[in-house]
């Protein structure tokens, strides 16, 4: 067996915490790409009639700025929150199948891998992150968008197996008295995003390979001209792209949930509620697809009928505001790091959503679509949204993951400068829009009043970009002199503040037994007749350890040879008919590594 | 059920491949679900080419939907025999259940070459495009299962075989039941609605 360190240790750890650091490591390399390709963007746009990227440069960086936002940067970086903290959150030992998580991490890495290979083989995929028919779908001989279908199908196959994995988790490996409404809120939110994915992203799945069989077949799916209908598309794409949408800022809800109670000193305000409102923006998160299609010509109908489901889904939203203000009010407060991200993702968050509730209003989104306005819109939902949500974790749990806290005076310039920046960037977009400033056109002319506003995001983008270089900075500081965090740095009021930091490999030495919600918070404090939390003598939180013998998952390189193998594949798929080879090679090791799989023991020799 | 009775039975490794096969089998719903629309908003735009009334042989494909229902019975055979532990009776259940599978499959790629034959292809209408397609989605979930039919039945002649080896035959049964219930929907919507 090897150490513990080493390039051979990574690629066949199964221990979730190393996966979750796995994750969060590609997530912000993938960070970095996509917001070069922003500021691409932004630098295009500065002055009318850019000269800095070719309408065709232009067209592959809004594509792929989008498409690696969303599946590259978000989405692993909550798989990798929720991989780290999901299992120690609810007092398991690790995830339900360890080596498939693995699968799941080196399946997502081989998919970002080859989306952003295609750079270099031709040109990126630029038709758009929806990749509309029959856009999509036209000049089989340009492959730019068979590498964004299949990308987009390697992706999803990873996120539905590492959801059956954390559904799995949750259903099964509770530790005693961890009942469900027990589960801390940010467990809620990622078992709430794993049943989104494993039912959004099949329908996207099969709409890829329609995409990807009318390109390379010849089949009619969506081609108006051999009887198919280009429309179907956008309903396949928008049923799995509007629970997506959550699927993104779900994760950041569960984190805030947890953030705003500790450094307030209070439970979350009406607890059940948060739980069930995010139970119900996942249903409901079904039923409003068809308003990214009111210029689609559904009819008037269907245009009233998802008017109304849109505007009803802000109502658990706002249930939601309501109950963090009043987790906040009257508590005491401490605005470290973590509390000012979580406060900024309320701040910016309500202002995206009442910008969302417009679009509910189908005339007026007529005038909006495809304008700078909704692109302000989503940014402030998904940046100031989901991004300032998940750097809040971030800040929260580093001192967990690493042992050593973020420095708070670097960490509060990081939030500062991105909170400026962000609205610097995003806030005139909506003046730029309602101006009527059309997206995804590279260049304006000069003259049409667009020339200031657009500077001025431009100018914000930039200081978005110094704001991460800040955090970058404040890691690096940290791991070279960081101040030690000790167990538990926020007194904070869930269990992974109760082991040590980094955790043992093992987690839990003992499992506990819990007994209320915020359990860790009731074994430190009790309260007095007025309320106040009081202190308990050190003797009576201790906890009993005896040490018992622990089964950990063993290292395992099947997964990622299986991943490999689909890598493979993929990329002779692109390139049919001679490409059909290099599929068969993939799929031989591939089914090697699954059959390997099948037949290696479980567990190695008993820990400790 | 007490707490501890409740536990015991949540970390029992078996439960818990279970309840993980439960939740794929959800998201395989979906994945079916979406090929039937694209079929039901395709099923009469036949363009120039043939429309399901004039290609479909419903005898001959009630005969194969039966062989493949009948499957499920072995299969539930086999998942019976684990119980007893006659491993030897497990063994001819499963390779009967995967010999009908793969007879529904030769029945398959039997019926296609009569519709190609007949004008229809994957290019020729939006209908036959979504018609292939969702049956060799379908066709293909049979193969694996077929494949892990057989790989079950030769992994009980190793030394590797476990005392819970009958959890194996539980999952597969599980994918192989689902997989005949999504047939007996097709046979349904496509054939029988089609003609």
């Amino acid at each position: 067996m090897t150490g513990n360190r080493g390039l051979w240790h990574w690629l066949t750890t199964t221990d979730h915490k190393k996966i979750g650091k796995l994750y969060g490591v590609t997530a912000l390399a993938f960070f970095v790409v996509g917001g070069v390709e922003a500021l691409l963007i932004r630098l295009q746009l500065a002055t009318p009639n850019g000269e800095i990227l070719s309408a065709d440069a232009y067209n592959q960086m809004f594509t792929m700025h989008a498409t690696t936002m969303v599946f590259l940067v978000v989405m692993p970086a909550a798989a990798a929150l929720t991989n780290y903290f999901l299992p120690i959150l609810i007092g398991a030992r690790d995830v339900a199948f360890p080596r498939l998580n693995a699968l799941s991490y080196w399946i997502f890495l081989f998919g970002g891998l080859f989306l952003t290979l295609s750079f270099f083989v031709g040109g990126a995929p630029d038709g758009g992150w929806f990749g509309y028919a029959p856009l999509s779908t036209q000049v089989p001989e340009v492959v730019r968008m068979d590498y964004w279908a299949l990308g987009l199908l390697v992706l999803g196959l990873a996120s539905v197996l590492s959801s059956v994995n954390f559904i799995t988790t949750v259903l099964t490996l509770r530790a005693p008295g961890m009942t469900l409404m027990r589960m801390p809120v940010f467990a809620w939110m990622a078992t709430v995003v794993s049943f989104l994915l494993l039912f959004s992203l099949p329908i996207i799945t099969i709409g890829l390979l329609q995409v990807y069989l009318d390109r390379n077949l010849g089949t009619a799916f969506f081609s108006a001209a051999g009887g198919g209908d280009p429309i179907l598309w956008q309903h396949l794409f928008w049923l799995f792209g509007h629970p997506e949408v959550y699927v993104l800022v779900l994760p950041a809800m569960g984190i805030v949930s947890e953030v705003l109670p500790t450094f307030s000193r209070k439970p979350l305000f009406g607890r059940p509620f948060v739980i069930f409102s995010g139970i119900a923006i996942g249903f409901m998160g079904f039923g409003v697809w068809a308003h990214h299609m009111f210029t689609a010509g559904l009819g008037p109908v269907a245009e009233a009928a998802f008017a109304l489901t849109t505007m009803f889904i802000a109502v658990p939203t706002g249930v939601k505001i309501f109950n963090w203000l009043g987790t906040i009010w009257g508590g005491s407060l401490r605005l470290k790091t973590p509390m000012l991200f979580s406060l900024g993702f309320i701040f910016l968050f309500v202002i995206g959503g009442l910008s969302g509730v417009t679009h509910s209003i189908a005339p007026a989104d007529s005038q909006q679509h495809d304008t700078y306005y909704v692109v302000a819109h989503f940014h402030y939902v998904l940046f100031g949204g989901a991004v300032f949500g998940l750097f809040s974790g971030v800040y929260y749990w580093w001192p967990k993951v690493t042992g050593k806290l973020l420095n708070e005076r670097i960490g509060k310039l990081h939030f500062w400068l991105m909170f400026i920046g962000m609205n610097l960037t995003f806030a005139p977009m909506h003046i730029l829009g309602l101006n009527g400033m059309p997206r995804r056109t590279y260049r304006y002319a000069e003259g049409l009043g667009l020339d200031l506003w657009n500077l001025v995001a431009t100018v914000g983008s930039f200081t978005i970009a110094a704001s991460v270089a800040v955090f970058f900075w404040n890691a690096y500081r940290t791991a070279k002199r960081g101040e030690v965090a000790g167990n538990d740095p926020w007194d904070g009021r869930t269990l992974e503040w109760s082991i040590s930091s980094p955790p043992p490999e093992h987690n839990f030495d003992v499992v506990p037994v819990v007994h209320s919600e915020d359990d860790f918070w009731h074994r430190k404090y009790t309260e007095d007749a007025s309320g106040n939390a009081i202190p308990l003598a050190a003797s009576a939180q201790a906890d009993p350890g005896h040490p018992e013998t622990i089964h950990l998952p063993s290292p395992s390189y099947y997964p990622v040879l299986s991943a490999a193998g689909i890598f493979v594949m993929v990329v002779g798929l692109v390139y049919l008919p001679w490409g059909l080879s290099v599929v068969g090679g993939g799929a031989v090791v591939t089914l090697w590594g699954l059959f390997g799989w099948s037949m290696e023991p479980l567990t190695r020799e008993d820990h400790g | 059920m007490s707490a501890a009775v409740h536990e015991e039975h949540a970390h029992d490794p078996a439960h818990i491949r279970k309840v993980a096969m439960w939740v794929f089998l959800g998201s395989e719903c979906l994945l079916f679900g979406t090929l039937i629309s694209t079929f039901l908003l395709y099923r009469t735009r036949t363009g120039d080419g043939p429309t399901a009334a004039e290609i479909f042989d419903i005898p001959f494909t009630s005969i194969s939907s039966f062989i493949l229902l009948m499957s499920s019975l072995t299969m539930v055979l086999a998942h019976h025999s684990t119980g007893r532990k006659d491993w030897r009776q497990m063994r001819v259940w499963l390779v009967a259940t995967a010999l009908l599978g793969m007879t529904f499959l030769a029945g398959q790629v039997f019926e296609f070459t009569g519709f190609v034959e007949e004008g229809l292809t994957v290019t020729t209408s939006p209908f036959g495009s979504s018609f292939f397609v969702l049956t060799s989605f379908h066709g293909t979930h049979v193969a694996v299962g077929v494949l892990m039919l057989l790989v079950t039945a030769l992994m009980s002649y190793t030394g590797r075989w476990r005392p819970d080896a009958g959890m194996d035959v539980e999952l597969v049964g599980l994918y192989w039941h689902f997989v005949d219930i999504v047939w007996i929907v097709i046979f349904t919507v496509v054939y029988l609605l089609g003609v």
